[in-house]
Order: C-alpha cells, then sequence, then structure tokens
C-alpha cells in the first residue's frame, strides 16, 4: 500500500518538474518586445499559416487565394531570411464557429510567426479575438465586410488588416453602373440571408437612392430556397427595371436560370457580385447567364504584373483561376514578408527573433507597396487594399468558356468603367 | 462438404472488401489520407487504410471458416484470409487497370491519374502486382490474428489502438509538448514528427503500452484485491487522491494546452450541457424533440442581447446577471414550445418540435426581426464575463472594461463552461432520483397508464420540456461568450440531430453516456480536423455501426440495458411459436 | 382521481393558451390575407402563377411523401435517408442525361429523352433504398422506435456526403430537354411546359402507385403488413419481400421526383435531399401518414402554401421580405394540423377500404 502511495506521489511530482521546465540556456537576445518574440532556430522554417474555408461548397474561394499565397512563396524561392518557408492551413468553412476553432488552434501554435486570412468575413468575426490576443496579425485577401476595418473596430481586431476592397466601394460601384450606365432609375435587389449579400444589396440601395434612383423591391430568400419563382413574381409586381441580387451561387444559380420564366421579368437586366464570379454560376443560370452583369475587383486595373501572375499560375496549376482574390493573397503574403525582413533580428548562428509587435507595427505602416493589384498602403485600421471595382458582362454561358483574365476572349468581359 | 464453402466464403469476403476498398477510394479519402502519415516517412494514413480494410477481409474471413470447419486447423483459417486479402488486393488493381483505359473521371471526381498513382507507388501499371500482394499478406495478418492466443492478443489490441490514436492526435500533443519548454520539446521532437509517428515514437509506444497491459493483466487483480483489503480510511484517502489528481489535471490542462484544447473542451462541455437537457426530455420523458437548438438559441441570443455593447443590446449588464435570465428565458421557452404539442405523441412530435427549431432559427436571422436580432448580421459585441467591476457603458461599440480579471480567452471561459457542467449532471443526478424523475420514466414507459397512476401529465411533460430547456439555455449563454458574436446561421437543425445522437450514442438516460457520446461524437471530430472532409462521412457509419452493435449506448444506464435485451428475448420467443 | 384546484387551473391555463394559439394564428391568416388582397400588388394573372408554381414544387414534394409515407405505414418509422435517396435519383439520372445529350439522343427523342432517365433514376434510388434497408434498418426491425431513427440519421449523413466524396461538393447542372422550353396557354394562362409534365407525371405515379396498393395480391400484402405485421406473417406472408418491396418502390418515386426536380431547377447537388425530404414528411403528415392520396393531397397543398403564402399572408401583415419566412408557414401549417385534425387532411391509414 505505502508503494502505491510513493508511486502515486511521484508521478504527480514528476508531472509537476515537467511543467516547470523552464528555459535552457540563456538566449543571447534579450526579447524586449510587448507581446513576445518568436525563436527560429538556425534549422527551423518560417512558419507561416494561410486559414480559411478550404472545404464545402465555397471552398473554391480558400483554395484561390491559398494559390496566390503558394505562388508569393515560390517566387521567394521557398525561402525567407535564408529559412525555408512552412506554410500550413486550417479550414474554418466560412461560419464563425469554425473561423473560432481554427483561430483557436492557430493561437496554440507559437511557432507562427504571421497569418494569411480569413476567407469569409464571418471566420474573422468569430476568430479574431484569439488570433489578436495571441500577439498575432493576419492579412486578409477577401473579406469584403464593412465594419471589419472600420476606425471604430475595437481591441479585438488590432492584429486584422486586409488587402481586399471593402463591400462599401462595391454597392456604390454597382449602384453608379446602374444609375449611369445602364440608365435605370427603377431597381429591385434580392438577398440571401447571408449577411455579406444583405449588407451588399443595402450598400447599394442606399447608392442608388442618392444618385437619385429609386429601389422599387428588397426581397430575400433563404440560403437553401429552390423556387425562385414567386419571390421573382412578387419583385416583378413592382415594376422594376434592373435586378441586383449580389448572392452565392447555391441561390445565384437558381435565379439566374428562373428569372425569364416569369412573366414582366423577361427583360430586366440582372447583376451579381463577387460572390458568384464564378464557373459554377454558369453551370446553374444556364443559358439565361448570357447577357448577366457581374460586379469584381478590376483585374485590368492591377497596376502591378497581373498577366506575370496569371502566367505563373497557369504553370504551376493549369487552367484558370478559381475565384477572385487569388492576386490580393500573393500581395498579402508578400506584404507579410516585406514586413517579416524588416523586424527581424538574425543572430550569426541563423536563428531569428521576430518581435511580434514590432511585426503588426510594420504591417500596418506598409506604404507605397508595389503589388499586383496596385499600390498598396495600409491605413491605421487594417485597410491596404486598392479598391477598384468593375463590372463585367457575361459574354457566354459555356461553363468550359469562363476565364476573365483572357487576352482575346475574356468570358465575362469588363464593360465599366 | 464444408470445405468448399470455406473457400467461397472467403472469396465472397474479398470481393466484399474490395468493393468497400473501391468505395474507399472514390470518394477520395485514400488521396486526402495520403498527405497525412501514421509512421512519418512510412506509411501514410491513405495507405494505412486500405491495409486495413484487407486485414480486416482477412480476419472476417478467417473467423467464418473459424465458424464453419471448427476450431482445431488453422491451415484453412490462413488461406482463407490470404483468399480474401488476395481478391481485395485484385480489386483495388482492377480499378486501376480500369480507370487507365476508361475515363471514369468524368464520373467520379476522384478517379484520377493522381489516386492511380498513388495505388501503384508512382511506379505506374508495372507495380500493378503490388495491390494484390500487399492484400494478401494484410489478409494473412487479418487471418493470423484471430490465432493468437488471446493473452497476446489483448496487448497488441490496445497498443495497435494506442499507436492509431497517437498517430492521428500527434500534431497536438507536439504542438502542446514544444510549448512546455526545452526538454518536452526534445522528447516531442523524437516522438512525434511533423506528420505522424516517428519510428522510433511508434516502437516505444508499442512496448509500452504492451508491457503496462501485460502488467495489468497479471498484477492487475492483485492490486484491487490488495486495495478493497485496506482498511476504509486508507481506502478514503485514496480516493481523495485520485480525485484530486483529476481535479489537478482539469485544472490545469488549459494552462498546459493553450486556446484550442481548451476551446474544443469548451464546445464538448456545451453539447454536454445540451445533451443533459434533452436527456431528461428525451431520455427520462421519452419526448423526442428534435428542435432543441431553439432553447439554445434563446439562451445565446438573451445573453448576446442583454450584454452587448453592440448596437443591438438593449441592456448592458454583466454576464453573471445575464446567464440566470437566459436560463429563466429558455425555460419560458420551454414552456411555450411544450404547451401546443403536449397532446402530440411519437414521431409526429419529432417533426413538430423540428418545425419549432426552424421557425426560431428563421425568425432570428429574419430582415423582419432584424432590428432586434441583427437578422443576417448577427449581434456582435458580446461583453466577456468579468471577475470584478464592470466599467461604465461608454457608447456602441466600445467594449467595457473590466476593473478585475477579464476572463476572455477560451482557456477562462473553460473554468466556467466546467463548472456549469458539473453543477447542472449534479442537479441532473438528484431530479433522476426524485419523484419528478421516476414520473419523467412513467410517462416514457407509457402515458396513459401513467395518468392512470395520478401522475399529472401536463405538469410533468412542461416541467420536462423546462428542464430540458433551462439546460440548453445555459449552454448558449456560454456559447455566446465563447464566440462573442451569435449568428442565427449557427442555430441550425444539425446541432439537434448531433444532440439527440450523442445521448443516443453514448446511453439514454444515463448521465455519464452523455459525456462519452459528447467526446465521441464532438470531441473528436473537432480534434481530428485534418479528417473534417470526411468528418460526416464517418459520422454517419458510426452512428449506423453503433445502432447495429451496441444500440444500448457506450455507457448505458441499468435501464435501458435491461430494456434492449429484454426486446432481443421477445422476439426470439415470438419466432419460436412460428 | 382528485383532481387538485391547482391542477384544474393549469388544465384550464392549458387549453385557454391552446386555443389562444389557435385563434391567433387563423386570425392573422384572416388579416393578413384581407390585407394583401385589398392592398392590390398583384393582378389575378400572378395570383394564377403563385398556385401553379406551388403545384409544380407541390408535385415534387408529393412524389417525395409517397415513399414517407408508405415505409411509415408499414414500418412505422421515419425514413431519414429517403430525401438523399431522392437525391441519388436525380444524380443517377444527370451522367445519363448528360452521356444522351451528348449524342444528341434527347433533341431527337424528347419523349424517351425524358422516360429513360426517369427510369433509371428509379433502378438507382430503389437498388440504393434496398441497400440501406439490408444493411441498417433490417438487423434493427425488433428494436426500440429511437434506434432505427438514429440508424436512418446515420445512414442519411453516409449517403449524403458519400456522394460529395464522389462527385464533389459543386453543383451540377442537369441539361434541359429542348422540347420543354416555353410554355402552354391553358385556360388564357401561361403555364411552363416543365410545370405541367411534372404535375402530371405526379398524378400518373400516384395513380399507379394507388392501383398497385389496392388492387393487386402484392398490395393486399402491403396493406395486410402495415394492419399487423405478426398477423401477416401467420397468414403466410414474406414480410421480409413486402418491406423490402416498399422500400424499392418508394425510393422508385422519389428517384423519379428527383429527375422531375432536375428538369425545373436544374441545379443539382449532394445536399439537395435534406430541406425537400423534411418538407415532404410535413407534406406525409398533412395529407395523413400511412396514405397514399393523402401524400399527393398534402403535397400539392404544401406547395401551393409555400407559394402563395408569404404573398398572401405576410405580406398584408406588413412583414417586410416574407419569402425568408415561407419555411416558418409551412412549419406552422404542420402545427396547426397536428393540433386541429392529427389524422391529416384525408386520415391516417394505408387500409382503409370500403369493405
Amino acid at each position: 500500500m505505502k508503494r502505491l502511495f510513493t508511486l502515486i506521489s511521484l508521478l504527480v511530482l514528476a508531472s509537476m518538474v515537467l511543467a516547470a521546465c523552464g528555459p535552457g540556456a540563456a538566449p543571447t537576445y534579450e526579447c524586449t518586445d510587448a507581446l513576445g518574440c518568436v525563436k527560429i532556430g538556425p534549422s527551423e522554417p518560417v512558419h507561416i499559416a494561410y486559414w480559411g474555408v478550404l472545404s464545402g461548397a465555397d471552398a473554391s474561394l480558400g483554395e484561390d487565394s491559398k494559390r496566390g499565397v503558394e505562388i508569393a512563396i515560390d517566387d521567394k524561392g521557398g525561402k525567407l531570411l535564408n529559412h525555408d518557408i512552412l506554410l500550413t492551413t486550417e479550414d474554418a468553412g466560412c461560419v464563425p464557429e469554425g473561423g473560432a476553432t481554427a483561430a483557436a488552434k492557430l493561437a496554440s501554435d507559437t511557432s507562427l510567426v504571421g497569418l494569411i486570412g480569413s476567407s469569409c468575413s464571418d471566420e474573422t468575426v468569430g476568430g479574431i479575438a484569439a488570433i489578436t490576443n495571441a500577439g498575432l496579425t493576419t492579412i486578409s485577401p477577401s473579406n469584403t465586410r464593412p465594419v471589419l476595418t472600420d476606425p471604430a473596430r475595437g481591441p479585438d481586431y488590432a492584429g486584422y488588416a486586409r488587402t481586399a476592397h471593402s463591400d462599401a466601394f462595391q454597392g456604390k460601384a454597382v449602384a453608379e453602373f446602374a444609375y449611369n450606365f445602364l440608365k435605370v432609375t427603377k431597381a429591385a435587389t434580392l438577398h440571401d440571408g447571408s449577411a455579406y449579400a444583405q449588407a451588399l444589396q443595402q450598400v447599394f440601395a442606399d447608392e442608388f437612392k442618392a444618385l437619385g434612383g429609386e429601389i422599387v423591391a428588397q426581397e430575400a430568400v433563404a440560403k437553401d430556397a429552390t423556387d425562385m419563382k414567386p419571390v421573382l413574381t412578387t419583385i416583378s409586381a413592382a415594376g422594376p427595371e434592373l435586378l441586383y441580387y449580389p448572392v452565392f451561387v447555391a441561390v445565384g444559380g437558381f435565379v439566374t436560370a428562373q428569372i425569364r420564366d416569369v412573366a414582366g421579368l423577361e427583360d430586366v437586366k440582372i447583376i451579381g457580385s463577387d460572390g458568384i464570379f464564378t464557373a459554377d454560376l454558369l453551370k446553374g443560370g444556364g443559358a439565361n447567364s448570357k447577357g448577366m452583369y457581374l460586379s469584381s475587383p478590376d483585374f485590368s486595373a492591377f497596376t502591378g504584373d497581373y498577366a506575370g501572375f496569371i502566367a505563373k499560375h497557369e504553370a504551376k496549376y493549369g487552367g484558370s483561376t478559381l475565384s477572385t482574390f487569388h492576386a490580393h493573397a500573393y500581395d498579402a503574403a508578400n506584404i507579410l514578408f516585406a514586413a517579416l525582413e524588416k523586424v527581424a533580428v538574425v543572430e550569426d548562428d541563423g536563428t531569428i527573433y521576430v518581435p511580434r509587435q514590432a511585426l503588426r507595427e510594420a504591417i500596418f505602416a506598409t506604404k507605397d507597396f508595389k503589388g499586383v493589384t496596385g499600390t498598396l498602403s495600409c491605413s491605421a485600421s487594417g485597410d491596404c487594399g486598392a479598391p477598384v471595382i468593375a463590372v463585367y458582362e457575361i459574354m457566354n454561358s459555356d461553363p468550359a468558356s469562363w476565364n476573365p483574365t483572357s487576352a482575346d476572349a475574356p468570358n465575362p468581359k469588363k464593360v465599366y468603367p | 462438404m464444408k470445405k468448399e464453402n470455406f473457400i467461397w466464403n472467403a472469396i465472397k469476403t474479398g470481393l466484399l472488401g474490395g468493393a468497400v476498398a473501391i468505395f474507399i477510394c472514390l470518394i477520395g479519402m485514400v488521396e486526402i489520407f495520403s498527405k497525412r502519415d501514421v509512421i512519418e516517412k512510412t506509411i501514410t494514413l491513405g495507405q494505412f487504410v486500405l491495409l486495413a480494410t484487407s486485414v480486416v477481409a482477412g480476419f472476417v474471413a478467417s473467423r467464418r471458416t473459424l465458424s464453419l470447419l471448427g476450431q482445431n486447423k488453422p491451415v484453412p483459417n490462413l488461406i482463407a484470409g490470404l483468399l480474401a486479402g488476395l481478391f481485395t488486393g485484385i480489386l483495388i488493381a482492377l480499378l486501376v487497370i480500369f480507370g487507365n483505359q476508361v475515363n471514369l473521371r468524368a464520373v467520379f471526381l476522384n478517379a484520377s491519374p493522381a489516386l492511380y498513382d498513388l495505388l501503384t507507388l508512382k511506379k505506374g501499371m508495372g507495380n500493378i502486382w503490388v495491390l494484390p500482394t500487399a492484400g494478401a499478406i494484410s489478409g494473412l495478418i487479418g487471418a493470423a490474428y484471430l490465432l493468437l492466443p488471446q493473452i497476446l492478443r489483448g496487448p497488441i489490441n490496445r497498443s495497435l489502438l494506442f499507436v492509431i490514436f497517437m498517430a492521428l492526435f500527434s500534431g497536438l500533443f507536439r504542438v502542446v509538448m514544444i510549448n512546455q519548454g526545452p526538454g518536452m520539446e526534445i522528447a516531442a521532437k523524437f516522438l512525434f514528427g511533423q506528420s505522424g509517428l516517428t519510428l522510433s515514437g511508434t516502437i516505444i509506444f508499442f512496448i509500452i503500452v504492451v508491457a503496462i497491459t501485460m502488467f495489468w493483466n497479471n498484477k492487475g487483480r492483485d492490486i484491487q484485491t490488495s486495495i478493497s483489503r485496506l482498511p476504509k480510511n486508507r481506502q478514503l484517502s485514496l480516493r481523495v487522491l485520485t480525485f484530486a489528481l483529476i481535479a489537478y489535471i482539469a485544472l490545469g490542462l488549459p494552462l498546459v494546452s493553450g486556446p484550442f484544447i481548451a476551446q474544443v473542451i469548451v464546445t464538448v462541455v456545451l453539447f454536454i450541457l445540451m445533451g443533459l437537457g434533452l436527456n431528461i426530455t428525451l431520455g427520462f420523458a421519452g419526448l423526442l424533440d428534435l428542435g432543441f437548438v431553439a432553447f439554445y438559441a434563446v439562451g445565446a441570443y438573451t445573453v448576446g442581447l442583454l450584454t452587448s455593447y453592440g448596437q443591438y443590446g438593449l441592456q448592458h449588464i454583466p454576464f453573471w446577471v445575464a446567464v440566470p435570465i437566459a436560463v429563466l428565458v429558455a425555460m419560458a421557452f420551454g414552456a411555450v414550445l411544450g404547451l401546443p404539442v403536449l397532446g402530440v405523441r411519437g414521431d409526429y412530435l419529432a417533426i413538430a418540435t423540428l418545425g419549432f427549431g426552424e421557425i426560431v432559427r428563421l425568425l432570428a436571422g429574419s430582415d423582419f426581426l432584424a432590428p432586434y436580432f441583427g437578422g443576417p448580421q448577427g449581434i456582435i459585441g458580446i461583453q466577456k464575463p468579468c471577475l470584478g467591476i464592470l466599467g461604465e457603458f461608454i457608447k456602441v461599440d466600445a467594449p467595457r472594461i473590466c476593473n478585475g480579471i477579464e476572463l476572455g480567452k477560451p482557456q477562462d471561459i473553460y473554468y466556467i463552461a466546467v463548472a456549469s457542467a458539473l453543477l447542472i449532471a449534479f442537479v441532473a443526478w438528484r431530479l433522476r432520483e426524485s419523484r419528478l424523475g421516476r414520473a419523467w420514466m412513467a410517462i416514457r414507459e407509457d402515458e396513459d397508464v401513467a395518468e392512470a397512476l395520478g401522475i399529472n401529465l401536463i405538469q410533468t411533460k412542461l416541467l420536462a420540456y423546462m428542464l430540458g430547456a433551462a439546460f440548453a439555455g445555459l449552454g448558449g449563454a456560454i456559447f455566446a461568450t465563447l464566440i462573442g458574436s451569435i449568428f442565427a446561421t449557427s442555430m441550425q437543425l444539425i446541432v439537434s440531430i448531433n444532440v439527440v445522437s450523442l445521448i443516443i450514442v453514448g446511453g439514454m438516460g444515463s448521465i455519464p453516456g452523455v459525456i462519452v457520446g459528447a467526446i465521441a461524437l464532438i470531441g473528436l471530430p473537432e480534434l481530428l480536423r485534418e479528417i473534417s472532409e470526411f468528418r460526416f462521412l464517418l459520422y454517419g457509419a458510426t452512428l449506423i455501426v453503433m445502432m447495429l452493435a451496441k444500440p444500448e449506448g457506450l455507457w448505458p444506464s441499468q435501464a435501458t440495458k435491461r430494456e434492449l435485451h429484454h426486446a432481443d428475448a421477445d422476439n426470439i420467443t415470438a419466432e419460436n411459436l412460428i | 382521481m382528485r383532481t387538485s384546484l391547482g391542477e384544474r387551473l393549469l388544465d384550464l391555463a392549458v387549453s385557454g393558451f391552446l386555443w389562444g394559439f389557435r385563434i391567433l394564428i387563423v386570425a392573422a391568416i384572416l388579416i393578413g390575407t384581407i390585407a394583401s388582397i385589398r392592398a392590390g400588388k398583384y393582378t389575378s394573372e400572378q395570383w394564377i402563377d403563385f398556385v401553379v408554381f406551388g403545384i409544380a414544387q407541390g408535385s415534387i414534394y408529393a412524389l417525395i411523401a409517397l415513399g414517407y409515407t408508405m415505409v411509415y405505414g408499414i414500418l412505422r418509422m421515419i425514413n431519414f435517408a429517403h430525401g438523399d435517396i431522392f437525391m441519388t435519383g436525380a444524380f443517377g439520372a444527370y451522367f445519363l442525361a448528360t452521356w444522351l445529350n451528348s449524342t444528341g439522343f434527347i433533341d431527337k427523342n424528347p419523349l424517351l429523352g425524358l422516360l429513360i432517365p426517369i427510369l433509371f433514376a428509379m433502378l438507382v434510388s430503389a437498388g440504393i433504398a434496398m441497400l440501406v434497408e439490408r444493411i441498417a434498418y433490417r438487423p434493427l426491425r425488433g428494436a426500440p422506435r429511437l434506434v432505427p431513427l438514429i440508424s436512418a440519421i446515420g445512414a442519411s449523413f453516409f449517403l449524403e456526403y458519400a456522394f460529395r466524396g464522389f462527385f464533389g461538393p459543386g453543383k451540377y447542372a442537369y441539361p434541359p430537354i429542348k422540347a420543354l422550353e416555353g410554355s402552354w396557354n391553358i385556360l388564357g394562362v401561361g403555364i411552363l411546359k416543365v410545370q405541367v409534365i411534372v404535375t402530371i407525371a405526379a398524378f400518373v405515379m400516384m395513380a399507379i402507385l394507388y392501383s398497385i396498393v389496392m388492387y393487386t395480391k402484392m398490395g393486399k400484402a402491403m396493406r395486410a403488413v402495415s394492419e399487423n405485421k405478426d398477423t401477416a406473417a401467420l397468414m403466410g406472408i414474406d414480410i421480409n419481400r413486402i418491406i423490402v418491396s416498399t422500400f424499392a418502390i418508394g425510393a422508385a418515386m422519389a428517384g423519379a421526383a428527383g429527375v422531375l426536380f432536375s428538369l425545373v431547377y436544374r441545379q443539382i447537388d449532394f445536399y439537395m435531399g435534406f430541406t425537400p425530404g423534411i418538407k415532404a414528411f410535413t407534406a406525409a403528415v398533412l395529407g395523413g401518414i400511412g396514405n397514399i392520396p393523402g401524400a399527393m393531397v398534402g403535397g400539392i397543398v404544401l406547395g401551393i402554401f409555400e407559394s402563395v403564402g408569404p404573398s398572401l399572408f405576410l405580406e398584408g401583415l406588413g412583414i417586410p421580405r416574407p419569402y425568408q419566412l415561407k419555411d416558418v408557414i409551412a412549419f406552422t401549417m404542420l402545427v396547426m394540423i397536428l393540433l386541429f385534425r392529427p389524422s391529416g387532411i384525408l386520415g391516417e391509414r394505408l387500409t382503409t377500404k370500403k369493405a
């Protein structure tokens, strides 16, 4: 019996000793950073992570941005400050809980120096607190929700910046397109219950009204709805000349396919946004997709070498790009690399120390950075993007012909500005 | 007579195994699992899964042969296993051969050249013989396993399971150990590779577990008897020490493991809370409620609306005051949603409550109620709990300052969650032993008889709904503060289905069962995020397998066990009569 | 039996609440309807449009509901995986139809181009349903009610995610039949050709099913098993065969529904069966579970309410974006039926035959 007692006490003692195992030899570099430093040994890689939606129906968005990061790493020769770059990924599932869990996992990993992500704004809302509190900084290539870089956004967002545009710009651009270019005065909107769609169509509605137009109907459906004809009939009863539905592919495809079957809507102009800027829309929308307009970041306004980027993408992955934010991800990764090179302390033996607060400040202090998407400068609240929105028209409803960046036969083709 | 049968049996088993293996390939499991190692640089998870299929085929064939031929002939068993494994491998090979001729990819996305490369170890068609051979060998191993003496089988079983467990969770262990300091860091890198276990790690774990199991098998009995022979006060102090150890680990865990594991544990605890609630409604009272997520939502939204510093915050009161209010509001909802369906029974109740759950979700996220509940934008800016005085509410979107300790991180909320779970488990236990609990069980058995015995159906059912709702509401309250924001899209039907599944898999009506079920169905998938692509597929398969093998659950209450085996006994008698 | 004052008050409160609930809903419906019609936002053609859309959607629900109602009638079990059987039929037909389309077959033979995929879908669905029955349901026949229910839920997830594994999470576009594009002018109202075809097909299949159940020997056996399984076994009926046939026939109906759905809505994906499955079960309960014409009626009624309801009831009540709450109407209707008339519109029982 006594033996058992001793055994248990020894176990308890052992665990306490192991847990209290302190640091070894004293480091030659004293880390004075407010948030601590990441120590990278001479043979260890520089560890960055990409977090976003990598599974499920929206996986193409997350996958597309991840490819941008991978190309940026390739351009650096896979090395930063003479260490290999290690890219790991976390799937956040485009929902807040997913973002929270992915962020918690990333926050636990003390070998991470910086993050690129998330893909969906919902993920950021759920996860940013954990990331900021762990001293990490993340640059998002595709979050577009306006509140995320609002100056009054709160301390949880101190570690958040983005190279994507805010939807405040996109809604405005579409409204201007509708009023000034298409010359319509009566518009209707439809959203699918997602925060993205609802916010975007509201921005459009407000701007359209400010320009002098009239919003005759604002309707909504549930995300899993399949029969759009009743709600389209409701919209038709209000007599619009244009319908703006900035939704995701599930609802977008059904609306496009069914809209011409509804009496009164045979000739209305239809516009969507970057949520359906993908070949999948053509699959669901069918023949009706031809002539539909889509808003998206303006690829031709990218002042950097976008053509070169596309060539690298083609060489590495084959086929056209999957979604719209690959170049933004490329720029985000490069901004991170530039900031790392600026603040990292490199010892003679190759050990690197990355002070976290200094890194964060360096990212936010980015000025006149020559990225692919434009000359980027980060604001104090994290807006690094150069938001130029264009409107494209779908020329061909065959999904195989989807290639927005093609030089001779772009589908969809830019029509505004 | 039986001799031919066993060969044919083995071939059939092999063909079935082959079909399963092809299925696994075509759903993309092999490709994705190949990105993860079991033993670093030696064997990937994808290869492991395929080999496991052949091993199992061999094992099953061997077992059938055993039942066909009797005990004393090892050779036919081995032949059966070999054949089964061989045919499994042949079928996989056929897939590769066929796939190279016909473009299967037009239909099955995963029947790609990349897959064929994986299957032939990147050496093309010339290597195709690898598949049947590997299959045959693994089948043989599976059959041989059956022939091992019992003394060896137990330890080997446990060690294999342990090694696989460690391999799957190697990433987690590695990160946690590295964070502890240089001593642990070296150990971590020795045992765990970047993905999977190192070869040395595998061997070490295997040996350790075999040793421990064999030790326990030999000496375990003796230790147990010597403990029971101790004087009472020594036994008591032993128990106290064990509890203290568990408490020490439980309290220290978040400090050691970081926010991710704390987050996962909190999520598991939330489902435990909901499970305990549904355990009352469904487990004790037999009311099949598929809209349980509604009460979770009510608790979450109440806390959100009462504590948020965003634009939708109605009041700005501290978390500790908001939680009891949320529980009371959830109870009220329990009554309101329970009343219309008091007279509804069985499966109709299921679909009606499902409807309620959906109604609550749709209304909460609708534009109609958006001015109050935030609509699709949800409620953000939920204040974290504060151990101290909360500062003044200044303006919208400005978090209030906590003069004290702010429990903001998942590690902090972990303590709140675990404390709540212990409290609620205690309450549930007392309720079960009480008169009310027995009234519920009477209703579950037969409502009419219960009524005839004087139990007030309305009162008892309402209390079941209300108490179940209260527990779920508490869960929702903690969820709201954990994520800091609430969206109606988090309150889907799938959450209700998860809760029903976990109490059934854990053992209906059993409180430890709820905990086990939550860990199995919620905790494991969260921790194994690399396998998240197939999470629901495995989830579905697990549910079916559990119901076929152990319908009373993993940790059943005594009543359920008797019930289910009683039913079996009845069936046999009836059939025998015919 | 003595009831205390407190208990009697409680009873009174509960009945009062229930009556209040019913009156509230009916009042809301009436007020909303009157206000909507008074507002005059929609022309009568548009109202007819709403109804027609609802009938087409409802026919699809009805076909799926047939499977639910038959299985429930015989096994007293909600086959949660039934909605996913519907999905498997759609996928099966998709691949066949795409291949036929690429050879131009469908353009030349529109009728065959419609029927062949439907038959193929029925085969695929029936096959998969029989497999599911064999693996997940048959061993659990004697178990308490919840056990096969959980197994069914597991089967549902398994099917969904297996198909996701096979075919990916993206959407597939079902090839349209050119001959079916456009609309017909029926009684002065323009109705889409596909919608007419879908409705007619659903009624035809229901009629066939009804005849099978009422007038054939197997149908009689089915009704016997649904009345009392043990007695039927004693009478010499092969229970297993009947149960398997029930699953197969119900699944075939769902598979056909999958094709019709694909023709009308064009997009299919692995998750498409989830919501229609729940709606179809609601329809089956509405019409009277176990009752074949009931499933039809329930489906059509549900479809119409979903289509017309938001415009008719909710808009009049001043609710913005009423179509977001379409499902609220459906489920409220379900609860009302369960309160007013639990046996459904046409009453329960597969078997009531006028002697």
